[in-house]
């Protein structure tokens, strides 16, 4: 009923700064002027979902993929909570840019390797300043902890079309493959908003930024973040369902009445917000735990990814509901949500695999 | 104002002038409360400092070190958590001086007359009355579901004290005295086989009108006080990572290998998973209170307890297999403090079937969220401008 004693150990920092509110209204500002829901409707059946100029902006103006590079690498010397701020923004308006796969995965993944040579530092400054577009070249689906491909050809990597180089992880390390060298073959995916493609690259080409050994470390450091920056995305998005579906069934009549007035649909609202405070807390958790490089990382990223990617899902199943009707049309931006929300949910390992990896962290083995 | 350091420097002196080794227990909180220690954002004089509340931690955890006795919160969470901010939000001075003293220090425990056989969610249709008699009041009723009404020597109480106003602005809001002549207290066994909570009953009670809280008719206003301080005193506690219920199961887990099955696993992850979440939101919100912004969260807290405690405790069980067919003793008893997760997992499964009901249940304070948080139209009313007498009951 009153207040415990203090645990001894520092607690996460869970609430968002000042300077993390300054950024998420310049990007907010950003995409509403640049990415509303029209905007993407229209660009989702061309060649290309992305936005042209979009990520010149955000990358350049605003500075946001250099956000995780310290300032003498060429970036903005942030942090993972600033990223995750704008991860929550590029959710909630499901905007189609590699900043997932580029200022975080690549980004990262070149951060473990920024001491093995200038390969990578020179890379990583591009990166921070949005000048260049690198991709890890694994499939979207891959869990920090699990095993990827090593072949020549990789199927369902995210964001291949905008890539200007690939990071390609084989037997003999992990090496810089431009993007003129390889093969992309696009896929068609369930996202429209994040594309995927098959990548080819010929063995031995691009440039060796690492060893094996020190490669895999990094592509696992990479996913890490990408999988833990992954739930600031899927809060945002949840934040965006939650809050069209308020919007709409405050103004839409049946029965005489607000159809938000039922009491069956407010309580699901109301269990959705309850599900939001969740989320926004582990999500938070996880962006400040990477940020502070906590021993605690892997657990609370795994936490994160269990939680908001099933928050995220039920949000946009239940947006596309409360509409009715129309939440099934193409015209209404609910479908978008849903596809990224769903696509999301295997991305960087499933809600499953992260509970595995709980399972074995704290030591709740599952039976012989 | 005060800061940590100076909190420091007087909790050094209150430890120095009372060393608890050697200071009798209800001696020792007397005089925290003298020194403005019991709950430092109170007013100098009433226990408190007027200092930040998130301050008492660096209180707390100087008397934790030094093995200082404290109030047990759990006995008196009722006084603690509900009628003192009620009393101190609307009592007179002399009130506030006679009231908040003994009940920080434990050696009075309070009650709520709130809930009644026809008026639980509904609260506002309650019909106990209290009718004007000279200096007193005379209350004449029955109240029901009161928790700890066996050990205590106050009540909070509201009655309706005007039967033709609508039911919402008739009520009046009392300090009762458990003492008077006028109160049965009889107990009401619950499905534990305890007897935690108690139905009373109470004809011509007298009242003294000083010992009214707020104006007449504005009981209900006053008692947002207390319901408001009733939800956010649920779920505010600080808990370590596997601090709650899912602590037990998981303990369990890995004591015992022969239990697990593929199923249970599946599941305790699952709700491994929605504890951990909802101890960093329990968090997340302690924070926004520490910076000054305290946000909507604390309905959330209840909510999510609820159900976490009610799903965790039933995998218990199932996990036990044979030994959950057993439960500890039935026998009937007047328990002195409310135990959540004490006792066996059979237990803990049945009283957690409390946990969405008392304190407003999970449907009402879902509403509650709906309208105040997310701003979803009202339900249609039809009692709104009735005279509370004219409502069909
Ligand atoms: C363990 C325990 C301890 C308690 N201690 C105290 C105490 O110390 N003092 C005190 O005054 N009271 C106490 N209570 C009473 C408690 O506050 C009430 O039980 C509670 O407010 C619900 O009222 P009710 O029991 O009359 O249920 P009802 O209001 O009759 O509800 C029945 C069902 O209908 C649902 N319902 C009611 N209204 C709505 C609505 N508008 N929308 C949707 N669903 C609705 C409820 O959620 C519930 O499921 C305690 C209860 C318990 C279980």
């Amino acid at each position: 009923m009153t207040e415990s004693s203090e645990p001894t150990e520092q607690p996460l920092d869970l609430l968002y700064s000042e300077t993390e509110d300054d950024l998420r209204a310049a990007v907010r500002a950003l995409l509403a002027d640049r990415a509303g829901p029209q905007t993407l409707l229209g660009r989702i059946e061309t060649d290309s979902p992305y936005v042209p100029g979009l990520w010149k902006s955000l990358a350049g103006d605003i500075g946001a993929a250099g956000l995780l590079v310290p300032e003498k690498l060429g970036g903005q010397g942030a942090s993972h909570r600033e990223a995750a701020v704008v991860l929550e923004e590029l959710g909630r308006a499901v905007t189609p840019l590699p900043y997932l796969t580029s200022a975080v995965v690549a980004t990262e993944t070149l951060l473990a390797l920024a001491g093995e040579g200038e390969a990578a530092a020179g890379l990583l400054a591009e990166l921070a300043s949005g000048r260049r577009v690198a991709v890890l070249a694994v499939p979207l689906s891959t869990a920090p902890g699990a095993e990827f491909p090593l072949a020549e050809s990789v199927a369902g990597v995210p964001d291949a079309a905008a890539a200007d180089v690939f990071l390609v992880p084989r037997a003999d390390g992990l090496y810089a493959v431009p993007a003129e060298e390889a093969t992309v073959e696009p896929q068609t995916p369930l996202d429209l908003t994040r594309p995927l493609a098959r990548v080819t690259t010929e063995g031995g080409s691009g440039t060796r930024l690492a060893g094996p050994d020190a490669a895999r470390t990094a592509v696992r450091r990479g996913l890490l973040a990408g999988a833990g920056l992954l739930a600031s995305e899927q809060l945002g998005l949840a934040e965006w369902c939650l809050e069209e579906t308020v919007r709409y069934t405050r103004e839409r009549h049946q029965f005489n009445r607000p159809v938000g007035s039922f009491q069956a649909l407010k309580h699901r609202m109301a269990q959705l917000w309850l599900d939001l405070v969740g989320a926004r807390a582990a999500a938070r958790a996880a962006a400040d735990a990477l940020a502070t490089g906590s021993a605690d990382a892997p657990l609370t990223v795994a936490v994160a990814q269990a939680y908001c990617s099933k928050v995220a899902v039920r949000a946009a199943e239940e947006c596309v509901q409360l509409h009715g009707g129309i939440g099934m049309t193409w015209e209404h931006p609910a479908h978008l949500a849903l596809k990224r929300a769903k696509s999301d949910q295997i991305a960087l390992g499933s809600a499953g695999r992260h509970q595995d990896a709980i399972a074995c962290l704290v030591g709740l083995e599952p039976p012989a | 104002m005060t800061d940590a350091e100076e909190l420091r420097v007087l909790t050094r002196k209150l430890l120095e002038e009372h060393p608890p080794a050697t200071t009798d227990r209800t001696d020792f909180l007397r005089a925290r409360f003298d020194a403005g220690l019991a709950w430092v954002h109170y007013p100098v004089g009433l226990g408190g400092l007027d200092a930040p509340r998130a301050l008492q931690a660096v209180v707390d955890a100087e008397l934790a070190a030094a093995g200082a006795p404290d109030n047990d919160p759990r006995k008196i969470g009722i006084g603690l958590g509900m009628a003192a901010p009620t009393v101190l939000a609307h009592g007179t001075d002399e009130v506030k001086r006679r009231f908040l003293r003994p009940l920080w220090v434990g050696e009075e425990v309070w009650c709520q007359l709130f809930s009644e056989p026809g008026a639980g969610s509904d609260l506002a249709a309650l019909a106990t009355r209290a009718v004007r008699d000279g200096e007193d009041w005379v209350v004449d009723g029955q109240k029901v579901w009161t928790s700890s009404a066996h050990t205590a020597r106050w009540a909070i109480l509201i009655a309706r004290t005007d039967p033709d106003a609508p039911k919402h602005r008739g009520i009046t809001y009392f300090v009762c005295d458990m003492t008077d002549p006028g109160v049965e207290v009889r107990p009401l066994r619950q499905i534990t086989g305890e007897a935690e909570f108690n139905e009373v009953f109470l004809t011509g009670v007298r009242i003294p009108d000083a010992h009214r809280l707020g104006e007449v008719g504005d009981g209900w206003r006053v008692a947002q006080t207390t319901l408001m301080n009733e939800r956010v005193s649920i779920g505010g506690a600080r808990i370590p990572r596997e601090g709650g219920m899912i602590g037990k199961v998981a303990t369990t887990w890995r004591e015992r290998p022969e239990l697990r099955t593929h199923d249970l696993h599946r599941r305790l992850l699952d709700h491994w998973v929605d504890a951990e979440v909802a101890r960093l939101a329990g968090e997340r919100l302690r924070q926004q209170l520490v910076a000054g912004r305290p946000g909507p969260e604390g309905s959330a807290m209840k909510l999510a307890f609820a159900r976490l405690n009610q799903v965790i405790s039933g995998l218990e069980v199932e996990l036990l297999g044979d030994e959950g067919l057993l439960y500890g003793e039935w026998e009937m008893r007047r328990p002195e403090l409310v135990d959540f997760t004490g006792r066996d997992a059979g237990y803990r499964y049945l009283r957690s079937k409390g946990n969405s009901i008392e304190g407003g249940t999970s449907e009402v304070l879902l509403n509650i969220v709906a309208e105040r948080v997310l701003g979803l139209p009202p339900e249609p009313r039809n009692d709104k401008d009735v005279a509370w007498k004219d409502l069909a009951r």
